[in-house]
């Protein structure tokens, strides 16, 4: 049951980052592709109906982790506390950045906007990547099963670490291109002209410096931070799979870029990050939340699950909560398919 | 100061200013479907386009309910980590459902309410407004399904690690509590919503300007109102009061003022208590009127504070009693109100009566207010118990957290949620002045028309 649960969470998350991905990516290119009034009202437009829809995975991801495993939700969100408020903060202006931006045709306020819609992008972008990092390294756990992190103490991945050190930056730094890729591909699905070629050319300059990150990162991860990440692996070397097709979707994005292949390219950009976070967490499993003292204090699968009776009820409404939700993206964005054109919506 | 006032105050001044916003959104998302029905069946366009002006104004309510929503989920586990480790199990199960059930269901289809008018038939574009409106409603289920289980709780057991686990998920879904709570609760969304129609209404036909639309939205906005005004009070207030006073007595003897047990117990309709002498100064009483509130009958006997200990009385005690009374006070306010509007408008006279018109106006902030009070009394009544009668308040908050950290995210919340209060302001202010018009609502420039400086 908590394997199940473990992975029912997890491919959640997986979703929201490949959804809300692209459109945190479309924000962080926002000031770099576009050059007119007119693209960034497609750029924003190629988002509008979706990205609310997107965002709902977060807080559904969120509150499946809850329940299933509220030891979990309990000690990891009151000990990143400060970085999850401003995680919230983040969210809070991003939302407002796009809907309240079209809502007045002045310059400042719609500059105002554009502003605060890309930083808030790439700062949730950097987070999330230093997120995921600090879960990979550990915490110091206490006995009492809580910890507290301030935001960053000494940059060092040490006993006292921070929320934020060498590393876990490295990990913001592998979301922030890796999302921007992510939303140029997006970008050039969704548009036409000048600024599809525009997002086209942006992933042919930068995806040397997403493969220099992927790159670093591993050793960074295997060498230096947790000496055992490999070994559910070494367990199970069928997993060695994994990193292969993340470097095969790198290839894809690559290939199939040149190509003006967009939508394949996108299709390798999804896979890209699905294999980068499934390979994290096939490399944590069973440990929800690692301590980085005593391996004795880690949050596991075991002890942190909700009872059995809890558990069982859950996945039937959760399967049935799941169905219906599939339904609605396939609808939403059927409606919402193809280019994106300012004047009588969507479609051809 | 102390770390378990900051974490209250933190999530009292949070959740308060987010709930301006859904009792708005739920309440609202009904009448827009009332509009729209009528639209369809009377082949009206006046109502298509009354629609189309309040799906505006939804779509910048929503958009401040959704960001300020998502701290609420979040702060469980932020500051409330203790609670959220014990009782996750049984509370964090609702509040998935809301994510899963609710708001894919809202997100996905107000896209399609918002941007999909010209792409879809009429009755497909009614089904989208009726699924936004499903989804707000299935929202506000399951956080009182929350709420009701730490005030009530129903369903669970105990297990050996301390924490809690259901076990009986329909037991924990149709918590008396809860189906009491969400019928008061969601008529009083709507009489918010009413009321602001109202408002926006009488303002047009006082004005002359859009008058014709301003006496839709009176119509509509009445009918719901007198409906919703009399159901707040009965039967759902009616039913919610003599069940609270049956599980948590001395929450209503808080809320009443009652220090002393009585038969045939009064009323207090006004009056400052006293914490120290316990009593009530300048008291206005009607007698025997509390006891047959409860009971049905004057001569029964309510348990008044002195038969608690002074370690289970609601605290801060004064505040209760007022909350009560302000939402009390304002609810038998609407009802006449609306009693008095509905008759005028049955007549044909509303539209002319410009004296009758001049409280709708006004009474729009009100059912901000006795929302607010009806749930400061709900959750000050509770205490001093985070789950009633199982964990203390003052045992639920993150210990881990420092008081630093905590004043430092509330004054942050109170930063960002002045400026959202600022902007929402001015563009619903912007919106009223512009009058309901056929534009609708797109991305589109043309569509959003500049008013001249």
């Amino acid at each position: 049951m908590g394997f199940i649960w473990f992975w029912i969470v997890a491919v959640m998350l997986v979703i929201y980052v490949v959804l809300d991905g692209f459109d945190l990516g479309v924000g962080i290119l926002h000031p770099l592709l576009a050059r007119s009034e007119r693209d960034r009202q497609i750029m924003l437009k190629s988002i509008g109906p979706v990205w609310d829809g997107n965002e709902v995975w977060l807080l559904a991801g969120g509150g499946t982790l809850y329940f299933a495993f509220p030891w979990l939700y309990a000690s990891a969100f009151s000990g990143f506390y400060l970085a999850l408020m401003i995680v919230l903060w983040l969210l809070i202006m991003r939302g407002a950045s796009i809907e309240l931006r079209m809502h007045i045709d002045i310059g400042v306020w719609r500059s105002f906007f554009d502003g605060l819609f890309f930083a808030s992008s790439l700062l949730l972008a950097v987070f999330f990547g230093a997120a995921l990092a600090n879960v990979i390294r550990g915490v110091p756990l206490r006995a009492d099963g809580y910890f507290f992190l301030p935001l960053w103490t000494n940059w060092r991945v040490g006993p006292e670490p921070g929320i934020l050190d060498w590393y876990t930056v490295i990990g913001g730094v592998v979301a922030l291109v890796a999302l921007a890729i992510h939303g140029a591909l997006y970008l050039a699905v969704k548009t036409e002209g000048e600024l599809r070629e525009r997002a086209r050319a942006f992933v042919r300059r930068f995806w040397v410096v997403l493969f220099a990150v992927t790159v670093i990162s591993l050793p960074a991860t295997i060498a230096v931070v947790r000496a055992d990440a490999l070994a559910n692996y070494r367990a199970y070397p069928v997993m060695f799979v994994i990193p292969l097709v993340v470097l095969l979707s790198l290839a894809g994005i690559i290939q199939f870029s040149h190509h003006l292949a967009d939508h394949k390219a996108f299709a390798s950009s999804c896979l890209y990050l699905s294999t980068m976070l499934v390979g994290a967490a096939g490399a944590l499993y069973p440990r929800l939340l690692p301590s980085s003292n005593d391996p004795a204090l880690d949050i596991t699968v075991q002890n942190a699950l909700s009872g059995p009776h809890t558990m069982r009820v859950g996945l039937i409404w959760w399967g049935l909560g799941m169905a219906l939700a599939i339904v609605y993206f396939a609808v939403v964005y059927r409606m919402f398919r193809g280019k994106v054109s300012l004047d009588g919506g969507y479609g051809h | 100061m102390d770390a378990l006032f900051l974490h209250r105050i933190h999530f009292a001044f949070t959740i308060t200013f987010h709930y301006l916003f859904p009792q708005l959104t739920m309440g609202l998302a009904l009448l827009i479907v009332a509009l729209k029905t009528v639209a369809i069946r009377r082949h009206n366009e006046r109502y298509n386009e009354a629609a189309r002006f309040w799906a505006k104004i939804f779509a910048v309510n929503f958009l401040i309910g959704v960001v300020t929503g998502i701290p609420m989920e979040f702060q469980f586990g932020t500051n409330w980590a203790q609670f959220s480790r014990t009782t996750g199990g049984v509370i964090g199960q609702p509040l998935a459902m809301e994510g899963v059930f609710s708001f894919f269901l809202e997100s996905a289809f107000l896209g399609l309410f918002l941007f999909g008018e010209k792409r879809l038939s009429a009755w497909a574009h009614w089904g989208s407004a009726f699924l936004v409106f499903l989804g707000s409603w299935i929202s506000g289920f399951f956080i009182i399904v929350t709420n009701a289980w730490m005030q009530h709780p129903v369903a669970y057991s105990v297990l050996p690690n301390g924490s809690y686990e259901v076990t009986s998920f329909w037991g924990l879904l149709t918590n008396p509590w809860a189906l009491l709570q969400y019928a008061h609760n969601m008529s009083g969304a709507v009489i918010t919503a009413s009321f602001v129609m109202c408002s926006v209404g009488a303002f047009y036909v006082l004005e002359n300007r859009f008058s014709e639309q301003g006496r839709i939205f009176l119509r509509v906005g009445v009918i719901a109102g007198l409906i919703s005004c009399v159901t707040q009070i009965f039967p759902t207030g009616d039913l919610h009061g003599r069940y609270m006073a049956k599980h948590q007595p001395a929450a209503v003897a808080g809320m009443e003022g009652l220090f002393s047990s009585a038969k045939g117990a009064p009323i207090v309709l006004m009056g400052q208590p006293d914490e120290q002498r316990q009593s009530i100064d300048n008291p206005i009483v009607i007698n025997d009127v509390l006891s047959f509130l409860i009971y049905g009958t004057t001569r029964a006997e309510v348990k008044g504070l002195d038969q608690f200990p002074s370690d289970q009385w609601p605290a801060p005690l004064t505040l209760l009693f007022y909350s009560y009374h302000i939402m009390a006070g304002l609810g038998t306010y609407f009802a006449l109100l609306m009693l008095v509007e509905g008759f005028l408008l049955w007549r044909g006279k509303l539209f002319q009566t410009r004296w009758a018109l001049w409280p709708l106006l006004l009474s729009f902030p009100l059912p901000y207010i006795a929302n607010t009070a009806g749930w400061m009394t709900a959750e000050i009544g509770r205490q001093p118990w985070l789950v009633y009668g199982l964990i203390r308040t003052s045992e639920g908050y993150s210990k881990n957290v420092s008081t630093g950290n905590t004043l430092f995210t509330l004054l942050g919340f109170m930063g960002i949620y002045s400026v959202l209060s600022i902007l929402f302001i001015v563009l619903v202010y912007r919106t009223v002045l512009e009058g309901p018009s056929t534009d609708t609502l797109t991305l589109d420039t043309k569509a959003v028309p500049t008013t001249p400086a």
